[in-house]
């Protein structure tokens, strides 16, 4: 028997309404499973980063925007504590806080501001160059690197808040000292530079010409014993630079510079739970949130959502299924001639019904086998695909 | 070659009854049926060939009692006795030259395709006048290249007899004598019986005998 050899002739010969066929049902077999394989992989990626980080500090209010910006540095900015959030937290002696500022964006990719801690705490090592040091200085996740061609020694401007704020804050040209090992997680994604430096950018601080020694008189307004009072005139730096950094200052009291959150990491699990404690106090006005807690829930969401997808895919699959038997049972119709043709030539109705088969077989196979590619490359690029549609 | 007696058939419905008590072919002889349509030449061929089963009487075709086979029995017998050649040609359009020729091979269990067929079937084709076409598609061929593509089909397992339907009625008259000379020369070749179903009047002085199928007497050609 050569059943197979002429249903695939057959199929070439039809070829386009074979590749119709099998273009059916791989769109049917491939939607939901490379949805299952997406959203397996978003619960790892959400699930893992989560469950890295103990606790979270932030102003009350959405904990899942506490959490998805802190983690994953969405857009959406929580509600911002201050600084003094760390002072309480280091005076409890009960956890180490990182502070992270994720207000600003960098041609498209998030500024965090923070400390060194940070990157010991998420065991990010460098690939090239070195940690940030001073003012000004800026080290970039991976793909940022890799996204925007840059490296050690080029420079990265921060995007302005908005392109109408004449008066607010300045793009800030930050030097880049380093860039990240790969992590295959949000940070690199990210653009890291020193808490302080994200204030510069906020306008908090800043560096201009030393106002007492200025000759313009149009730059000065007022002149008196305690101080100079100058001109918005005044040049201010939009880089920091060694030969400039001295005149980069900050005004206001310290710890009322903003943050976004703080990653608490208790000492242990007693200090852990004696915080939480204290933070389920009403009169605070910060919460204290488990991470893997908000995720699980966000999950729980996500995959009710899926259930509801499923459902809709479980329709419009029997759907096509079915207009893919009506287009098999009137093709058959078509081929009525054919079919009786090999049956006087000798052929038996089962072995019409082996050939037949054979066609459905080699539709299956086809589809099934440009199914499996398809899942394959969705499954090889799911961490960035997840990262890219879920998580940010 | 053919022996049938008392022979009734009724198809479902009643709308078309069939009663032979005598028809005889002789071996190597070549026999051509004419009638009006509906006057059962097909139907004759079809019960000949087993493709439809009598209800009563007897068909005997190369010593083998047709009504007494089984179904898979019959269609053996079909494919090892009998090459048939149809009006429409019958090809399959997703299989070029070749394979179309070498399609019963692929069909059935009791022909096995050998790389000695294949040699054969290209042989026949170039005797046939169509070698040069092996590798074409049914649609890219004339209607005479159509009917030799259907012939060769028909000859290559060597079968007892050759039932034509029709076999030159959609021809124009220059390939309905080449057509037939071909179907002659190949069958007189290897003493092939052929039965052949026509409505050309034309062409009955070529045949052994013709038979009239609406009054079923025997005639003998002019």
């Amino acid at each position: 028997m050569h059943a197979l050899f002429l249903a695939w002739q057959y199929l070439v010969f039809n070829r386009f309404r074979s590749l119709t066929m099998v273009a059916c049902i791989t769109v049917i077999a491939v939607l939901p499973l490379s949805l299952e394989v997406l959203l397996d992989e978003s619960e790892r990626q959400l699930l893992a980063r989560a469950q890295s980080t103990p606790l979270l500090l932030g102003a009350k209010g959405s904990a899942l925007d506490l959490v998805m910006n802190t983690l994953y540095f969405d857009d959406e900015v929580p509600e911002l504590i201050s600084m003094l959030a760390v002072d309480e937290l280091l005076a409890t002696d009960l956890a180490e806080p990182v502070p992270l500022y994720t207000r600003f964006n960098a041609r498209g990719f998030p500024i965090v501001g923070t400390t060194l801690d940070y990157f010991e705490f998420r065991a990010l090592g460098m690939a090239q160059g070195r940690q940030m040091a001073l003012l000004g200085e800026a080290v970039l996740g991976a793909s940022v690197a890799e996204s925007l061609g840059l490296k050690p020694g080029d420079t990265l401007l921060s995007s302005p808040e908005t392109v109408f704020d004449l008066a607010g804050i300045y793009p800030l040209n930050m030097k880049i000292v380093g860039v990240l090992e790969r992590s295959h997680t949000p940070d690199d994604l990210a653009v890291f530079t020193d808490v302080r430096t994200t204030w510069v950018i906020e306008g908090m601080g800043h560096g201009h010409q030393d106002v007492s020694q200025v000759t313009d008189e149009t730059l000065i307004m007022q002149r008196t014993e305690s101080g100079v009072v100058a001109s918005p005139k005044l040049f201010q730096y939009n880089e920091i630079t060694p030969d400039n950094i001295d005149s980069f200052h900050f005004h206001g009291d310290a710890r009322e510079y903003p943050l976004t959150a703080v990653i608490v990491i208790p000492d242990d699990t007693k200090s852990s739970t004696i915080l939480r404690g204290r933070y389920l106090e009403e009169a605070k006005l910060n919460q204290i949130v488990l991470p893997e807690k908000v995720i699980d829930g966000l999950l729980q969401n996500i995959f009710r959502i899926k259930n509801v997808l499923d459902a809709v895919i479980v329709l419009v699959g029997s759907a096509t299924l079915l207009a893919l038997v009506l287009v098999f049972a009137l093709s058959l119709r078509l081929r009525q001639r054919e079919l009786q043709t090999i049956f006087k030539l000798g052929c038996s109705r089962a072995t019409i019904a082996y050939l037949l088969a054979a066609e459905i077989f080699i539709i299956g196979l086809v589809a099934g086998a440009l199914c499996a590619s398809l899942l394959y490359v969705v499954d090889g690029y799911s961490s960035d695909l997840v990262r890219t549609l879920f998580i940010n | 070659m053919i022996n049938i007696q008392s022979l009734e058939f009724n198809y479902p419905g009643g709308g078309f009854s069939l009663a032979i008590n005598q028809f005889d072919v002789a071996q190597g002889e070549k026999l051509a049926v004419i009638g009006p349509s509906g006057s059962g030449k097909t139907t004759l061929l079809n019960l000949a060939a087993g493709i439809i089963k009598s209800e009563r009487g007897s068909i005997a075709v190369a010593d083998t009692q047709i009504e007494q086979l089984s179904d898979a029995q019959r269609r053996d017998f079909r494919i090892n006795n009998i090459g048939f050649v149809f009006q429409d040609f019958e090809l399959i359009e997703y299989l070029n030259v070749m394979d179309n020729i070498i399609h019963p091979y692929r069909i059935t269990r009791s022909l096995q395709l050998t790389p000695s067929i294949r040699r054969q079937a290209i042989q026949l084709a170039e005797k046939i006048g169509i070698g040069d076409k092996l590798h074409r598609y049914a649609n890219d061929l004339s209607q005479g290249e159509k009917q030799r593509v259907a012939i060769c089909r028909a000859l290559l397992p060597g079968p007892k007899l050759v039932f034509a339907d029709e076999a030159t009625g959609n021809l124009d008259p220059r390939n309905k004598g080449r057509i037939l000379d071909l179907l002659f020369d190949n069958v007189a070749e290897h003493g092939t019986t052929l039965l052949a179903v026509t409505h050309d009047h034309e062409l009955l002085p070529r045949f052994d005998r013709v038979v009239d199928f609406l009054q079923f007497r025997a005639q003998e050609p002019d």
